[in-house]
């Protein structure tokens, strides 16, 4: 059937940052089909130019809303590597809630408030209070809530973290504060279990289409990685060599989008909840890895859609090894320490961690006196634009027939799935268009 | 019964980070629409609707296309509320002031041809308040949520928010906090506008000033904590426009 009709969603709902959808189809060809970034730009690396190496992690945790706390971690990584900073192991420790806080908060925010809306037939969760699934709304405003709560405590605060410092950690929750934790998380395992059967019944609604590709994350002999490991992909293997991250992210600019693309095997690749536990899923926690055997989930699953299921399956890890290194904590007991002293020098440091959409590089040159004299970020979004121009490149063909509605949603649907974080900004010299 | 309010919410350059908050009120959320109908509000619901009477704006102007679209949001609102610090002053955002958009540009995009691409087309950072005029602030960076709720909560029963024009000292007082100058750190906490319950000097950091200033650093007295803390003039200059770039000080109405 040949047919003429176009789609233009400008601006897609339900994600964070301003980013166009353009189909334009003619004679039941595709003429124009393009995700477009549309964001304004913020050059954040000309921001830190001249800052002292104590207020980068202030100014960077600014680039996203959502993951400030990665932000603030890849940054306090890439100044202490810089600066020969090694933090205590309870700091590490720490560290490593904060990281399984704000993918919790971040994952479900995601699911329940961004996406469960699509499977449900309806515009927000707004319309679904005081229907049938009020409960079910309920259920997630609570899980949002704790993983705040817990943000709160580790961090300070949720949206921009005060206690993460140069060194440590400007303030350290008490005993009584880790054991109420603790406490809170061991409530949420049956909550977390009523929305994972809730998606369950859903599932079905999420479209069954793949695309091989590539993945690439953190991996580390040692755990399940967020905080610390080395780069790895799908396609080729560990990189250890942290300081030579962009032979395996190569960014480059397109026109049509003011957050750059990244490449390395292939055309493009993708980073996210998908693409560690298409790297990592044995390391996970055997309840999480229930939860993935549930929805038919095994590595490598190419579907895209699935990246919502994956952090589900994150979000039960993150409980259970959250509860395992607050027992760490208070066994080997809680102790006020002070941050680690800074002798200041000039120097390079990486800091690389996996935040909620994928892996993350900060990458500061400080002179003798601690002033960033040159920076670089690659976020994770950017790294999966490429990748979501190519899937609707195969997705758009199986779909034409569908009226234009339902392909209009399948592509947002398709963008919502990466839960970009559009925001974020980017950079980087030697730049060419493609 | 009264009709009550329609509120759209907008964002431009930002983290999106102060939308979040709204969101993270929780529960809470459901008190303020009882108050108010939320009719757009991108981040989190596709519904969207041109007709409103309260439109709360997040986020910094960039480039002339974000202008427009500014301007055509004032034009359909009764009342514009200003959101977060890149809103009401431009914030972090106006770091990058210090240089020219053109040197910027080269600095994070290198010698890629931007000729002519409204995307790229930026001029410098604006706070909402150079492009149209803004009625309420909700300052911070991130904001404070009981604030938002506040300020939402006054507009909606028709009175003027009660915004704090003193120091964040007094509410770190009211904390009783060792002050941040005594474990010798420089805070702009003696001249930042107060309303976020001191979080940063409570968490034992030194406040930056992202509510704005409400004094002038008087040279005097920089002079002395120069000495007593021994500290650069480019240490204090550079802590005073991480948020505050261009301003000296906020106007009253703010």
């Amino acid at each position: 059937m040949s047919k003429d009709f176009s789609v233009h969603v400008e601006h897609v709902t339900r994600v964070e940052g301003h980013g166009n959808i353009v189909l334009n189809v003619k004679n039941g060809k595709i003429e124009k089909l393009q995700w477009q970034v549309v964001e304004a730009p913020r050059f954040f690396e000309a921001m830190l130019r001249g800052q002292n190496y104590n207020e980068l992690r202030s100014i960077t945790s600014r680039i996203c809303g959502i993951c400030s706390i990665g932000h603030s971690l890849a940054s306090l990584k890439a100044t202490e590597d810089a600066l020969d900073v090694k933090i205590s192991e309870q700091s590490d420790i720490l560290r490593h809630l904060a990281i399984h806080a704000e993918n919790m908060q971040s994952h479900i925010l995601h699911i329940g408030y961004l996406v469960a809306p699509d499977l449900l037939g309806v515009g927000s969760v707004f319309p679904l209070i005081g229907t049938k699934h009020t409960d079910s709304v309920l259920k997630i405003v609570k899980l949002h809530r704790l993983a705040n709560e817990m943000s709160d405590l580790i961090c300070g605060r949720t949206i921009h973290p005060i206690r993460l410092v140069v060194g440590g950690f400007s303030v350290v929750p008490t005993e009584k504060q880790l054991i109420h934790l603790r406490k809170q998380l061991v409530e949420a395992r049956a909550l977390t279990q009523d929305i994972a059967t809730i998606i369950h019944s859903v599932a079905d609604k999420l479209p069954d289409f793949t695309r091989e590709t590539e993945y690439i994350g953190l991996r580390s002999d040692d755990e399940y990685a967020l905080y610390d490991g080395v780069i790895c992909s799908t396609d080729t293997g560990d990189h250890p060599d942290h300081k030579n991250y962009q032979s395996i992210m190569k960014e480059y600019l397109v026109p049509h989008s003011t957050a750059k693309h990244a490449k390395h095997a292939r055309e493009s690749y993708m980073v996210g909840a998908l693409a560690r536990f298409n790297l990592n899923s044995k390391q996970l926690h055997p309840d999480a890895q229930e939860v993935a055997s549930m929805f038919g989930l095994k590595p490598i699953n190419y579907n895209p859609f699935m990246n919502t299921v994956a952090q589900l399956v994150e979000f039960v890890h993150s409980i259970e090894d959250s509860i395992h290194w607050i027992d760490m904590l208070l066994d080997k007991g809680i102790k006020d320490e002070k941050p680690v002293k800074v002798k200041v020098k000039a120097g390079r440091g990486v800091g690389i961690v996996e935040v909620p959409r994928g892996i993350l590089v900060h990458d500061y040159t400080l002179n003798s006196k601690g002033y960033c004299t040159k920076a670089n970020c690659i976020i994770p979004t950017n790294q999966n634009h490429a990748n979501i121009q190519l899937d609707m490149e195969k997705l758009v063909p199986q779909i034409l027939d569908k009226p234009p509605k339902e392909i209009e949603l399948t592509l947002e649907m398709l963008v919502r799935a990466y839960d970009p974080c559009i925001s974020c900004s980017t950079h980087y010299l030697d730049v060419t268009f493609v | 019964m009264k009709q009550k309010p329609r509120v759209a919410v907008f964002d431009f350059a930002d983290c999106e980070g102060c939308e979040l908050e709204i969101a993270d009120l929780e529960e809470e959320i459901l008190e303020l629409i009882d108050l108010v109908d939320i009719v757009s509000f991108r981040e989190v619901m596709k519904e969207h609707s041109d007709s409103y009477d309260i439109a709360i704006v997040e986020g910094s102007v960039m480039r002339p296309m974000d202008e427009k679209r500014l301007r055509s949001i004032r034009s359909k609102a009764k009342i514009l509320v200003a959101l977060g610090a890149c809103a009401t002053m431009g914030g972090i955002n106006k770091i990058r002031n210090q240089w020219m958009p053109e040197e910027v540009k080269k600095d994070v995009y290198g010698d890629a041809d931007l000729k002519g691409n409204e995307l790229f087309d930026v001029f410098k950072t604006k706070a909402v308040n150079e492009v149209v005029p803004v009625d309420y602030y909700v300052h911070g960076c991130p904001i404070d949520r009981d604030e938002f709720k506040m300020v939402i909560t006054s507009i909606a029963l028709g009175k003027k928010p009660e915004i704090p024009r003193y120091p964040v000292c007094v509410e770190c007082k009211k904390n009783e906090n060792i002050c941040q100058f005594e474990v010798g750190r420089f805070c702009l906490g003696p001249i930042t506008r107060a309303g976020c319950k001191a979080i940063c000097p409570t968490h034992n950091s030194p406040c930056e000033g992202c509510r704005g200033l409400i004094k002038k650093a008087e040279t005097d007295c920089v002079k002395e904590v120069l000495e007593r803390y021994k500290l650069s003039y480019e240490d204090i200059r550079r802590r005073c426009t991480m948020y505050n770039y261009g301003r000296e000080e906020c106007s009253v109405d703010e």
